[in-house]
């Protein structure tokens, strides 16, 4: 009988700080880490079963078009070559996260430069790669296309789910004794996960198996399913290991789709792997955007109105809109707001989730506003954001269920040394270097998804948790073991661990930093339900039952699980489901971030110093892992700031720095004196872990504390990312 | 076309079209495929193995180059039960994640600790005629070469450290 919760009320108990275990929380190492370090974690590409086929697609090169003929004949006569495919099943883009059915699908019709449309397959790599190479295709294009998010023609929406307005911010802004409004812009982002995507598809009569790279396997199942025509039952995806994902895996995408296809109608298992520039072009990219932001504050800082408007753009038919302004209503205080969307449409490489879509870029142009705001009415950065700090959601009017930005802002300045920070920008000089601090608050909407999970006690002692649930790199078989681990009394090494396989209990999957919450709870829950099996085995109380070291401690008896169980399992499960509590309390993680920046004074290159992040998101399960989470994610903030930014032509929208030595991103060398502090909190209104998300926490908003510093050192205030040298030699004065 | 050479101590007898990459024979057609495809460009570090003792792209080297070489992998380093320093060194400070770019990482370092013992000096050298020092600044700029997008970065100059530590006794 599973264990079921919906989140309908704050959980008072904190179950997991009253057992006995104490591995809960603490910094073990990651229990899949020594497959993964001797290289024998096995990823998509690496379960190739013998005589396989290898695919490799072809793309259109038109920004809008009609694709007429495949010249498949030329190709099918090189050696090796086994098929061509051009279906309309294909895909022209990934689905959006949780869709749960097919994207547009259909090879005709051309969207945008790069749109795969053709696979070419034969028996070796180097043969399909030459095949597709040589694949001719006779493309028409649309010379009526649209592909700048600026350009007049492009159709604008402006959905009014996305329009709110509180107050007169006009008013607002006339009446401030201080106001800034001005416009930031932020350049398309790829999530480019070393792992490009890949797919192995083995069909066995009506049965398709398939071997990928994804995040969310429930839901990419029901999409390869519908994409194929058919039942989804039929339909197994196996994901254990995933090379990052970082959102571009969310939906069921491009090769998948091919190889199954392929697979079946040559009768061999197909492999098909995107190339690093088919990535680029054919996977979600962050959008591009503008943000025109408006402060009105008083004499003291205090701030009376805030406006934020969001400029984004998409394929046409894409639902994804980027959610620029989803921190902005409940950050800081202010009676008078207004918040707005609009989408443009054009023939540009499909947008979707990058890492903390929303925040990311919402919170970056946000905090360097702030900063702004700090900058004309004298009050110090940190002091201006402790003044607006609301104690309720000021647009909701709902409490937070838990708010620590003021200490986080507190801890991290002492930390950092906040206080010798120089006023006036430009006055700190270390021989060529001009040096400067900035800072940021971080925030991030926390959610939870519904999971279930099964754990089965074996009579051996030794949990067994599965679930379809992945591990992107995020910690998942860190944080699940010690979940378990704490809550049936058991040391982590009597814990396996199954994941990323679709015949398991459906779980969240990985995305929007809810997934070792949400799976986490239903782990949880399948574990209280082995507790009140043992309990009514033992006949005791749930209250009276201390479980620690595989034994079962009640009254003055002590008794192995072994002795308990005589040989037989006990299976437990938990399901978990979002509740009243959504609605009830604003949910958000919050932070700080304090960052140090050298500009050079001849040649404008920003080199980061050393960086501080201050994190508060409930419980923490698994201190190591949820410290490089958010080692990653300011990393991805200083990529944002000084480094990342996909380039598209004016022309036809195609991406013009498709690779890994043209799209910059932060390699070692960028990366030095970073610091995690990690708050002590626990939030029972989020989950009974009392746990929140953490993966995307660390990008949201770190990007302006980096450019807020070169505004410190230099005085150059950057308000189109990235901050390269051009825009930074710009402001700075001439050499003497 | 058949080429003859050792990987991990073993030899192996190759026969592979022409335009095979060392990277795709080793991960293809010996079936070792802790050794990573990023890129396929020279362009992010994953495929590195060592051949001959130096660390290299194997996927910007065709396999028929290789006849007589001595390749090692990331197989050849350890087990999961028999790690190298650097592989447990990198497994308690978590210097990874989802782990594709780590047995690049750990080639690349264990390289790049034979170069810094032979007196290589780098762009962040301040002596070209001294042997380099290991500080942080002279790991991160060897170790640029490997991108780690879930960015263990910090992690891995701590872990480089130790087991470069462990190494000198
Ligand atoms: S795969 Fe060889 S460098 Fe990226
Ligand atoms: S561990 Fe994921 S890319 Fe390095």
């Amino acid at each position: 009988m599973a264990l079921h919760l919906k989140m309908d009320e704050r959980d008072d108990c904190d179950r997991l700080d009253a057992m006995a275990q104490k591995i809960i929380g603490t910094p073990i190492d990651r229990p899949e880490g020594a497959l993964k370090v001797a290289g024998r974690a096995r990823y998509a590409l690496d379960m190739l079963p013998a005589g396989a086929c290898h695919g490799v697609l072809v793309r259109a090169t038109v920004a809008k078009g009609k694709l007429s003929s495949v010249d498949k004949d030329a190709v099918m006569a090189l050696p090796g070559v086994r098929a061509v495919i051009a279906d309309e099943r294909l895909l022209r883009n990934p689905a959006q996260g949780m869709a749960g059915e097919a994207p547009v699908q259909g090879v005709s019709d051309v969207a945008y430069f790069g749109q795969l449309v053709a696979l070419v397959v034969a028996d070796s790599f180097e043969q399909a790669r030459h095949g597709a190479q040589r694949l001719k295709l006779t493309l028409s294009s649309d010379p009526d296309v649209v592909v700048r998010p600026d350009d007049p023609a492009a159709d604008l929406e402006s959905p009014d789910d996305q329009k709110s307005e509180m107050g007169d911010l006009g008013r607002a802004m006339v009446d401030a004794a201080f106001s800034i409004d001005e416009t930031y812009t932020t350049p398309p982002h790829a999530s480019a996960a070393m792992e490009p995507h890949a797919s192995i598809a083995e069909w066995s009569g009506e049965k398709l198996t398939l071997h990928g790279s994804y995040q969310m396997l429930p839901f990419n199942r029901s999409e390869l399913a519908d994409a194929l025509g058919i039942d989804e039952g039929n339909v197994r995806i196996l994901a254990p290991y995933v090379g990052g994902g970082f959102g571009s895996k969310l939906g069921i995408s491009q090769e998948a789709v091919a190889a199954a296809i392929a697979a079946k109608e040559l009768g061999v298992p197909v492999a098909v792997a995107m190339s690093r520039q088919q990535v680029f072009e054919g996977i979600m990219r962050r959008s591009e955007t503008r943000q025109r932001i408006r402060l009105a504050a008083g004499e003291d800082g205090v701030l009376t109105g805030i406006g934020h408007e969001a400029w984004v753009s998409n394929l046409p038919d894409e639902t994804f809109a980027e959610p620029v302004t989803q921190a902005t209503p409940f950050l800081y205080q202010g009676a008078h707001r207004l918040i707005g969307q609009h989408i443009a449409r054009v023939h540009r490489t499909c947008a979707g989730s990058v890492r903390a879509p929303g925040e990311a870029v919402g919170l970056t142009a946000l905090e360097i506003a702030m900063d702004e705001l700090a900058e004309i009415s004298g009050i110090d950065p940190l002091e201006l954001r402790l003044r607006n700090i609301p104690d309720k959601d000021p647009t909701e009017g709902i409490p937070f269920s838990s708010n620590k930005l003021s200490e986080a802002l507190k801890v991290g300045a002492e930390k950092f040394g906040w206080s010798e920070r120089s006023g006036t920008p430009g006055t700190r000089r270390e021989g060529e270097w001009l040096v400067g601090m900035g800072m940021a608050s971080a925030a991030r909407v926390n959610m939870l998804i519904e999971s279930k999970a099964r754990v089965t006690l074996t009579g051996d002692g030794v949990a067994r948790i599965e679930s379809d649930m992945t591990d992107i790199g995020t910690g998942t078989y860190a944080v699940l073991s010690q979940i378990a681990g704490e809550m049936l009394g058991l040391p982590i090494d009597h814990v396996d661990v199954h994941l990323g396989d679709t015949d398991l209990p459906r779980g969240s999957g990985s995305g929007g930093s809810f997934g070792a919450a949400s799976n986490g709870t239903a782990v949880f829950l399948a574990c209280e339900d082995i507790r009140n099996q043992l309990c009514e085995k033992l006949g005791c109380d749930p209250e009276s039952l201390t479980l620690k070291d595989g034994h079962a401690i009640s009254g003055n008896q002590r008794l192995p699980f072994s002795e308990i169980l005589q040989g037989t399992d006990l299976v437990g499960e938990g399901h978990v489901e979002p509740g009243k509590t959504e609605e009830a309390v604003r949910q958000a993680t919050f932070g700080s971030y304090f960052a140090e920046v050298g500009v050079n004074a001849v040649t404008g290159e920003t080199r980061l110093r050393r960086m501080l992040g201050v994190f508060s998101a409930g419980r923490i399960l698994n201190e190591k892992t949820a410290r490089s989470q958010c080692l990653g994610g300011m990393t991805f903030g200083i990529g944002m700031a000084l480094l990342e930014e996909l380039i598209h032509d004016d022309r036809d929208g195609h991406i013009v720095n498709r690779d890994l030595a043209e799209y910059h991103l932060p390699v070692n060398a960028d990366v030095s004196g970073l610091e995690v502090v990690l708050l002590d909190e626990r939030d029972g209104w989020a989950n009974p872990l009392h746990a929140k998300g953490i993966g995307e926490l660390g990008i949201c908003g770190a990007a302006a504390s980096i450019v807020n510093a070169i505004h410190n050192a230099t005085g150059v205030r950057v308000r189109d990312l990235p901050a390269t040298l051009d825009k930074v030699l710009e402001g700075l004065p001439p050499l003497s | 076309m058949k080429t003859e050479l050792t990987v991990n101590g073993r030899r192996e007898r190759l026969d592979a079209d022409a335009r095979t990459t060392l990277l795709d024979a080793l991960r293809v057609h010996l079936e070792l495929t802790g050794t990573k495809k990023g890129c396929d460009h020279g362009q992010c570090g994953a495929c590195t193995v060592l051949v001959n003792g130096r660390r290299i792209n194997s996927c910007l080297s065709l396999a028929c180059m290789h006849e007589g070489d001595e390749i090692v992998t990331i197989e050849g380093l350890g087990e999961p039960d028999r790690l190298s320093d650097l592989q447990q060194a990198f497994l308690s400070h978590d210097g990874f994640q989802c782990g594709f770019c780590t047995p690049g990482q750990i080639c690349s370092a264990t390289a790049m600790l034979s170069e810094i013992e032979a007196g290589w000096p780098s762009h962040v050298s301040d002596d070209l005629d001294r042997t380099p020092e290991l500080s942080s600044t002279e790991i991160s700029e060897r170790m640029s070469g490997n991108i780690c997008r879930c960015s263990a970065y910090p992690n891995i100059v701590e872990a480089i450290k130790e087991a470069a530590d462990r190494r000198r006794g």
